[in-house]
């Protein structure tokens, strides 16, 4: 099984000496231009290999190749068909709006079969993002240039560590100063200069790098004949030293980071549960068919990205409406076609309500197909916020954080400030003497069952940018969104949101221990166990309206 | 307008054989020879599994237009078994009595095929399976025609070894049979090439996971170290869909920690956000992207059949074309498709596979396949970046795993054995 990468490293070699040699002896202009000519044209039908030594000449051309690069890296680079041209497309949706590659200039649009694109390998796309870095050192973002110092700071290169040392002289911002010194600080731990080393180990405790922490792990390793790694035993205690101060601070970020993942796990159960907390707490009503509205409002978000294909970010938010919309008028129509003649037969409801999601599931099926639809994720909802390298906080699970705690806090004041949140709490505590006080108490039903159905839509809006959107969406919350309710203490909002950060919180932290599979077991026995001590939860509700 | 056409040929199908099945009622039974396609068309395998079906109703059709097989027309008989597995032997011993079909193709999930079996041995009938599995498994009646381990797995971990140098190892699976296994082989495998224990992290999820943010975390760690780490990924269905996604918001690159998968193909890539995933791997034995002018005919033919330009083809596929012309050709040999004469017709019978080489089927039952490994591109493709010099023959029982290493199967004389241990010289009959 010989693999067929060998020649492409190879051939990787002998062009890099070309490249090289052309560099030191003269006639650049002419050979530039025509080495630039090759680059494109290898790019365009050369092999992966040819593609590699392309985008090295490319490099070579300096910064005005950048945008060629970049978009090549981003899977943007196309080859026009019918004029065999190199084109930079944005996709608009129904094909690409192009322009020249190398001019610049505007073509216009073209569907999607008219260009080919030029296909990357994990190979090419590592050596283009290290030459792009190299390139933006000098860029005016400081993020950008931090990147940069970052995907160069690997390399063993001298070459790369001149262009660096060279940048450390210039360089304004802090952050991307430091980055550099960390760079030359961890060369300097492998010198041979025993002062030198101690000096760099002691500098280097004070950062939250992981390099450092690898590096100072292995200085203090033993091999496998038992012996120290690093012979010198001074720059083995100051090694040793160093890593228990950079360790403490790792333990606080872990302990940070896990709590992170609890709250962000906690904050869509509480998403998923508190819809529930009103029609099964406030109301009383066993929906089996809560977590197909959740669907709903995922299938909303899906069909709002494929009518405006081109603002996803605002598609999304304004997915949260209409998902509302969508899912409380579904709900009413449960309640006043359904629901409303089964009151006070919980176990009739019960069937029913499961009859309803097989129905939703299905017609979901039948008008999507029962293939997964993909939900595009909005640029600022990717990718994470780095605090250091010890913490990193993904996008996505904090704005789902913030935005379960609006709607907990929305609904919140919705109950305690409206009239309908009056009605609603009144009729939950008293039918008959709401009803004597000249509430609507039917009206008020639907209304009550058409919030919490609006709200479960709104959660599967979120839902939508963390998981599969499919007809199966919602039975992999139901249970769940029970378990929270009922371990909060039925009909008790505050109830909801504290049980269900509990519940996210206890499982990641069980999760390193015991593994996915026997932290949810083992949640579930605790709350198994919690049920037969208080059965109304963490937060009973007191007084008469309890025992009604 | 795609979706209505997409009605119409679904309609057509069930038209299709709706008249089958009356047809089926007025023609006597020796004027057509019967194949049993046993796919799940409904439940949650349907994903999954329709497409088989459909590939075996072209590909019977296709038979029939080359004038059938022995002066007969051949007769596709469709069963619904419902992802249910008990369903499957119930429906697979409807299809060898009540039908009377002369070879069933048919399963996905190896707890369907574990079902099937007893029943397929028991009535003397033939199945062809046509999915990557576990291995450990050689039945008289059974052909596999998908990868065992050695053809993915195995070659799969060699090429990050080998190539991207990888020195660390997640093993990320859903927890059932076929990751389990999997994992086990590919953790000897893996100690026995030199790699330390703690330089392995295996992990198992349930079916449907969807909360990654610690094991991705856990995998950063574990491959933060310096040494080159890289995913070994069994996870199945639509968990994989929030774990690539976690993986690219937590910063995770395919250059940094490859993830390499064996059950993400160009059909679960199509209803999939792909940017997550470009650059990660996939090794299978079919891509839909290979050079070969087989595989264009195939899937020009397939779009047409289906009459939708934008249908994928897939590695199981690929495995039923196979294997049913195979069979047919064995038939031909035969001059029956008397099932004991078919079993022993096919071994050695080779086909043109789609890739450019020539399958055999071996006297294990298995079949010789290249192994392919692809990179995931943005619009769902698989690009090829590694390939087996040679066809690889499938092997039924593990080399890397103690208790089965001196097992063998060969179903020709003089052992004629599934489960034949070489160093008691001594036939262990089946093991279910």
């Amino acid at each position: 099984m010989k693999a067929k990468s060998i020649k492409g490293y190879c051939r990787l070699a002998a062009c890099l000496m070309l490249v090289f040699s052309l560099a030191i002896h003269g006639d650049q202009d002419v050979s530039k231009q025509q080495l630039l000519l090759n680059a494109l044209t290898n790019l365009k039908q050369g092999s992966m290999a040819e593609r590699e030594q392309a985008i090295i000449q490319l490099a070579d051309n300096g910064s005005s190749s950048l945008t060629i690069l970049q978009a090549l890296l981003d899977g943007q680079l196309f080859i026009l068909k019918s004029d065999d041209s190199l084109v930079i497309g944005a996709d608009n949706n129904q094909g690409y709006d192009i322009r020249d590659a190398i001019t610049g200039t505007a073509k216009g649009a073209v569907e999607r079969t008219d260009v080919g694109k030029i296909n990357l390998t994990n190979k090419l796309r590592a050596s283009l993002r290290k030459i792009i870095g190299q390139l933006q050192l000098s860029s005016d973002d400081p993020a950008i240039r931090l990147a940069a110092v970052k995907a160069m700071g690997n390399e063993e290169d001298e070459s790369a560590l001149a262009i660096l040392k060279a940048r450390e002289g210039v360089e304004k911002d802090e952050t991307v100063k430091q980055a550099i010194k960390v760079v030359f600080l961890l060369k300097d731990m492998n010198s041979g200069d025993k002062a030198l080393r101690i000096n760099a180990i002691d500098a280097l405790k004070e950062v939250n790098s992981l390099d450092v922490v690898n590096r100072l792990n292995a200085m203090v390793e033993k091999d496998e004949a038992g012996n120290f790694v690093e012979s010198d035993i001074d720059i083995r205690n100051t090694a040793k030293a160093a890593l228990i101060n950079i360790n403490t601070r790792l333990q606080l970020y872990s302990s940070i980071e896990t709590v992170f993942f609890g709250l962000s796990l906690g904050a869509v159960l509480v998403l998923a549960a508190i819809g529930l907390a009103i029609t099964f707490g406030v109301m009383g009503v066993i929906n089996m068919a809560h977590g197909e509205l959740m669907m709903l409002g995922a299938y909303t978000t899906y069909v709002m990205q494929q009518l405006m294909p081109n603002n996803l970010a605002f598609s999304v938010l304004l997915s949260i409406p209409a998902a509302f919309v969508i899912s409380a008028l579904v709900g009413i129509a449960i309640e006043r076609g359904i629901i409303r003649f089964l009151y006070g037969r919980p176990l009739e409801t019960l069937l029913a309500t499961f009859g309803v999601s097989l129905i939703l599931q299905q017609s979901v099926r039948s008008i999507f197909s029962p293939l997964n639809r993909s939900v595009a994720t909005p640029e600022w909802m990717s990718g994470s916020w780095q605090v250091n390298d010890f913490l990193s906080l993904t996008w996505n699970r904090f704005y789902i954080l913030v935005f379960c705690l609006i709607v907990f806090v929305l609904l919140l004041q919705i109950l305690k400030r409206t009239s309908l949140g009056l009605e609603v709490r009144a009729v939950a505590q008293n039918r008959n003497m709401a009803k004597a006080m000249g509430i609507p108490t039917s009206r008020v039903d639907a209304m009550t069952f058409g919030l919490g159905s609006g709200i479960a839509g709104v959660a599967g809006v979120a839902l939508s940018q963390i998981t599969n959107v499919g007809p199966n969406l919602g039975q992999a919350y139901i249970v769940d969104s029970f378990m929270v309710v009922v371990f909060g203490g039925v009909g008790n909002l505050w109830g909801t949101l504290v049980a269900g950060f509990v519940l996210g919180i206890a499982n990641k932290f069980l999760e390193p221990f015991a593994g996915a599979v026997l932290a949810k077991i083992l949640v579930l026995i605790f709350i198994i166990l919690f049920i037969q001590k208080r059965p109304r939860g963490l937060f009973p509700q007191k007084g008469r309206a309890a025992d009604s | 307008m795609n979706r209505i056409s997409e009605k119409l040929r679904k309609l057509s199908i069930v038209g299709a054989m709706a008249l089958l099945t009356v047809a089926s009622g007025t023609v006597r039974a020796e004027d057509t020879i019967k194949v049993g396609v046993l796919h799940s068309l409904s439940g949650t395998m349907a994903i999954s599994e329709t497409t088989l079906k459909d590939t075996m109703l072209m590909l019977i059709d296709e038979q029939n237009k080359k004038g059938g097989l022995l002066g007969k027309k051949l007769e596709a008989v469709v069963v619904d078994p419902a992802s249910n597995w008990p369903l499957f032997a119930e429906k697979a011993r409807e299809l060898l009595t009540k039908d009377k079909v002369a070879a069933i193709f048919g399963c996905w999930t190896s707890v369907s095929r574990k079902s099937v079996l007893p029943v397929i041995e028991e009535l003397n009938g033939l199945l062809f399976y046509p999915v990557q599995y576990e291995g450990e498994e050689s039945s008289k009646n059974v052909f596999y025609t998908g990868a065992a381990p050695n053809q993915q797995a195995i070659p799969a971990v060699d090429y990050l070894m080998n190539d991207l140098k990888v020195k660390r190892w997640v093993l990320a699976g859903t927890d059932y049979v076929y990751p389990r296994t999997t994992n086990k082989i590919l953790e000897a495998y893996l100690k026995s090439k030199g790699v330390a224990k703690k330089d392995i992290l295996i992990n198992y999820t349930p079916f449907g996971h969807s909360d990654w943010q610690s094991i991705v975390a856990d995998i950063k760690k574990f491959g933060s170290t310096g040494k080159k780490t890289a995913v070994v990924s069994t996870i199945n269905g639509d968990a994989n869909i929030p774990f690539y996604k976690e993986l690219g918001n937590q910063g995770i690159s395919a250059e940094k920690i490859p993830v390499i998968a064996f059950s993400v193909g160009e059909e679960e890539l199509s209803g999939m956000d792909t940017k997550p995933l470009v650059g990660h791997l996939a090794a299978w034995n079919y891509f839909m992207s290979v050079d070969s002018t087989k595989n264009a005919a195939f899937i020009e033919k397939w779009h047409e059949y289906t009459k939708n330009p934008k249908r994928v083809t897939n590695d199981p596929m690929e495995a039923h074309y196979i294997g049913f012309n195979m069979w047919v050709k064995a038939v031909e040999k035969a001059g029956t498709t008397d099932p004991t004469a078919v079993q022993k017709a096919i071994i050695g019978v080779e086909y043109p596979n789609l890739t450019g080489g020539t399958s055999k089927m071996l006297p294990n039952h298995h079949i010789s396949k290249p192994v392919l490994i692809g990179e995931i591109q943005d619009d769902g493709q698989l690009l090829t970046v590694w390939q087996t010099n040679t066809l690889v023959d499938g092997d039924a029982w593990s080399d890397f795993l103690p208790e089965s290493k001196p097992i063998i199967a060969d179903w020709t004389a003089p052992i004629n054995c599934g489960n034949y241990n070489t160093k008691t010289k001594k036939c262990s009959g089946q093991n279910f």
